[in-house]
């Protein structure tokens, strides 16, 4: 290529280029989603809204069939409490299937731990449950391909083929996974896989009298979390692992885990 | 007897043959690489439509408000409208014909979910009006002072 | 509802303690026969390796345990994978491995490489012990009335023959040849089967101890190291049991010798070739050792000097809750002491084996530290958790992942290798091996 040739072609492609750029800067990330009109479900999570009832763990135990005094658990609430002085105390008694009725905090085996209220400077919330990543370090992590997830992005697991070996269980950055302890698999939240693909509700967005929990289609501009999504300042939990969690917090901050 | 030193790779190949063949045999004709690829959709397939088909036990309001539209309806006004009915009243299943009857959950734990006060600066728990179990008329069930669906005294 | 009381078992509650805050599905889910695995599998790596610094290397010097380890290695092949199975909640749809292999986890590899490396092994025998099989089979069909032994071995030998009767010196050359190939083979894969067991380990980007590259290296190191030592160690006492037997005529603990009937063995001849492998062996164990705690000492500097977010956790594990796992028995009790034990002057053959029992319980705490210590603190950094090991076990679970499990999968290889003697004498002195 002669030299003039070369710096004419470039000078073409870097005129395309900072044209195509500057054209995407006026498309409205609606009509993006508009253009593509498929199925991604997604999650939000209003951690301001949770009153940690502990009604949504109920339900997804019942509805999912996870034995109800068992110490797993798909779906859980955690309480975080911040002192004044910085600390953090935080716990999760049988991941709140009760609720939080006391104000003892469950240290396991550094037993119950008080804190003064005058001491409290702020304390919340935080429910938890599968994040479906569109990158699951789950998936990517199974042997026999028991796991895997659906074109809609959830992420399920054959019962038929697992082989119960926890590399999953392992992989996932977020502690959603466990051995169910009936069918002796790996288990974790299908955010009712069999409800929502009917036109239904979660069982724990269902059972939240508050609105705290809310499942979406991520890829219709007119679902409201897509419009939460789009419109409010949204957080994901540990996004460092590169996995890309479908599962959105409003109100989280540096202390949740 | 030339090339006897081959004789252990045709063992190999037989047993390699014999796993591929025992393979198509085992491994369900819908497993393989499905929509989201080799690395997050390897899978049988008709294992998404049995998830899809798992029974569900919640039915949701809608449900209860087929037969129980008055109970509903009297509900509506009422502080306690935001819970769905069975958060109490325990999940539906096949109600009314199995179970026929619900079993309604009217524990103090119940009650306590939401109402044993909690100093929780930055959470709408605090909002919500509270008492301190070990106090608040020991031993005895919320219900009986007051109404589940509209608890609020002032308004009896 | 529907009853599901009676066989619930969430795996991991037996031995977990929690401590602080800890996600409600978290247990100690990988508990002792993950630990056994990687040890396991190093001490196939690494016998295997022993022998073929012999065979590809020519140190001939190793001749004899070369030989021995190579057998050895063979007999805890299948033990490698009893841990796996002991573990998996679905032990029967372990062959899905196989089925329906999911390459991006490093687990799936396992079927592959470990048949692969299996029938690297198994080859390898074949062709060293060719000479052996054929005239064995002359030698019994010659024998006027058989035992029941001989009975079953005769024709269990003009199978595994493969139809092959030719000891001709040109085949034994080519036979001569095969051996070096496959061990020339052999040796990257033995590293690739190991390797790849640190990579399980290493590639978990959730756990904040394991994620690092040079797991793979480390577990190699470690597994060469367990490898030399624990063919030291058995070699030890096989020769010692050996030499016991021989002098009292007891026929039963000389498997070889009970399906051969040629136990005609000095007692002089075995002590000078037991004391000549043995430290010849142990120079070996040093050049490793040296290179597998550089790289764990590697490891550990650097996490405390990068620092980052996880090490909080991590620092509270290494110094406070596992210090005498980590400090004291791995590398005071395990590394230390028999490095200076093997490296001081005048080195006898019972200090040697005494360093090498040493070196293995300290790689087995190694293994334990990284399995057991990666699951000790919890993904939010905030809580703890404990393992203890079910010792008398209340169910099929605590059995298999206690200490009934665990010292099920130590002595299995030492069957195996009994019965695997008497096919495959491994401790011929004659000069057919080659």
């Amino acid at each position: 290529m002669k030299r003039r040739e070369f710096l004419k072609s470039t000078a073409v492609f870097v005129a395309g280029a900072s044209i195509s750029v500057s054209a995407l800067d006026f498309i409205d990330p609606k009509e993006i989603l508009a253009a593509n009109p498929d199925l991604r479900w997604g999650f939000l999570v209003d951690t301001h809204k949770c009153v940690g009832c502990g009604f949504c763990v109920k339900a997804c135990k019942i509805e999912n069939d996870i034995p109800y005094d068992a110490n797993v658990t798909r779906t859980w609430v955690e309480r975080y409490v911040i002192k004044k002085d910085g600390d953090v105390v935080m716990d999760s008694p049988k991941g709140a299937r009760d609720g939080y009725t006391s104000k003892l905090l469950d240290q396991n085996h550094s037993g119950m731990l008080q804190v003064p209220d005058e001491e409290i400077a702020q304390a919340f919330f935080v429910p938890k449950l599968c994040n479906h990543c569109a990158t699951p370090a789950c998936v990517q992590v199974c042997p026999v391909g028991a796991t895997y997830q659906a074109a809609d992005g959830v992420v399920l697991i054959d019962r038929t083929w697992c082989i119960g070996c926890g590399y999953c269980i392992m992989g996932c950055p977020y502690g959603v996974r466990f051995f169910h302890p009936v069918e002796h698999v790996a288990d974790k939240c299908t955010f009712c896989y069999h409800r929502i693909s009917k036109g239904g509700n979660t069982a724990c967005a269902q059972a939240c009298p508050n609105g705290a929990r809310r499942i979406g289609n991520l890829k219709d501009p007119n679902d409201p979390v897509t419009v939460a999504l789009m419109t409010q300042r949204v957080g994901v939990l540990r996004d460092e692992y590169g996995t890309k969690p479908q599962v959105f917090y409003l109100g989280l901050n540096k202390e949740v885990r | 007897m030339k090339n006897h030193v081959w004789r252990p790779l045709f063992v190999v190949i037989a047993i390699v043959i014999g796993i591929l063949l025992f393979r198509a045999f085992y491994v369900p004709s819908d497993f393989g690489a499905q929509e989201r690829g080799y690395t997050f959709g390897y899978h049988r397939l008709s294992n998404e439509q049995e998830w899809k088909d798992y029974p569900a036990k919640y039915k949701g309001n809608d449900y209860c408000n087929e037969c129980h539209d008055d109970k509903i309806e009297e509900l509506e006004s009422a502080h306690h409208a935001t819970i769905p009915c069975e958060n109490c009243h325990g999940a539906a299943f096949d109600h009314p014909d199995d179970p026929e009857k619900l079993v309604i959950d009217r524990s103090r734990g119940l009650c306590i979910r939401c109402h044993s006060e909690l100093i929780m600066p930055s959470s709408d728990r605090n909002d919500i009006p509270g008492i301190d179990p070990a106090e608040h008329n020991q031993g005895e069930e919320c219900s009986e002072c007051h109404n589940p669906h509209n608890p609020s005294l002032e308004d009896m | 509802m529907v009853e599901q009381v009676a066989q619930m078992i969430v795996h991991g509650e037996a031995w977990t303690v929690k401590d602080l805050f800890v996600l409600p599905n978290e247990y100690v889910y990988w508990s002792i026969q993950i630990v056994m695995y990687p040890y396991m599998t190093g001490l196939v790596a690494g016998a295997f390796v022993l022998s073929s610094l012999y065979h590809v290397f020519g140190v001939e010097k190793l001749k004899a345990i070369a030989r021995y380890a190579l057998v050895f290695s063979f007999a805890l092949l299948p033990v490698a994978m009893m841990p796996l199975m002991l573990h998996l909640s679905q032990p029967f749809r372990g062959i899905h491995v196989l089925m329906t292999p999911h390459f991006t986890s490093a687990i799936s590899a396992f079927g592959i490489v470990f048949m692969t490396y299996a029938c690297i092994v198994a080859v390898e025998i074949w062709f060293v012990y060719r000479k052996f099989i054929v005239e064995s089979i002359h030698r019994l069909e010659k024998l006027q009335n058989r035992n029941v032994l001989e009975n079953l071995l005769l024709p269990f030998y003009k199978l595994i023959s493969l139809g092959c009767m030719d000891i001709s010196e040109k085949a034994l050359q080519a036979d001569h040849k095969a051996v070096k190939i496959m061990a020339g083979i052999g040796i990257p894969v033995a590293c690739f089967l190991h390797g790849y067991a640190g990579f399980i380990f290493g590639s978990v980007k959730a756990n904040a101890l394991w994620m690092t590259p040079l797991m793979p290296v480390i577990f190699i190191c470690s597994a060469v190291v367990s490898g030399i030592a624990l063919c030291i160690v058995s070699y030890y006492i096989f020769m010692e049991m050996r030499k016991w037997a021989a002098k009292r005529g007891k026929n039963w603990l000389l498997p070889d010798a009970m399906a051969h009937g040629n136990a005609t063995m000095r007692v002089e001849e075995l002590r000078s070739v037991q004391e000549h492998e043995v430290k010849i062996s142990s120079k070996y164990l040093i050049i490793f050792m040296t290179l597998a705690i550089t790289l764990e000492m590697l490891d550990m500097i650097f996490r405390g000097y990068t620092a980052v977010k996880s090490w909080d956790a991590l620092r509270m594990v290494i110094y406070e809750h596992d210090f005498m796992k980590i400090f004291v028995y791995q590398y005071g009790l395990g590394n230390f002491l028999p490095f200076l034990m093997l490296l001081w002057p005048g080195l006898t053959t019972r200090r040697a084996v005494i360093a090498s029992i040493l070196v293995l319980f300290g790689v087995f705490m190694m293994r334990w530290n990284v399995v057991i210590g990666g699951q000790a603190f919890s993904l939010t950094f905030a809580g703890f958790m404990e393992y203890h090991l079910p010792i008398i076990p209340h169910n099929l679970e605590t059995f298999k992942e206690g200490l009934g499990g665990m010292l099920a999968v130590i002595f299995t290889p030492f069957i195996i290798f009994y019965f695997l003697n008497m096919i495959f004498p491994a401790f011929m002195t004659d000069d057919e091996s080659h």
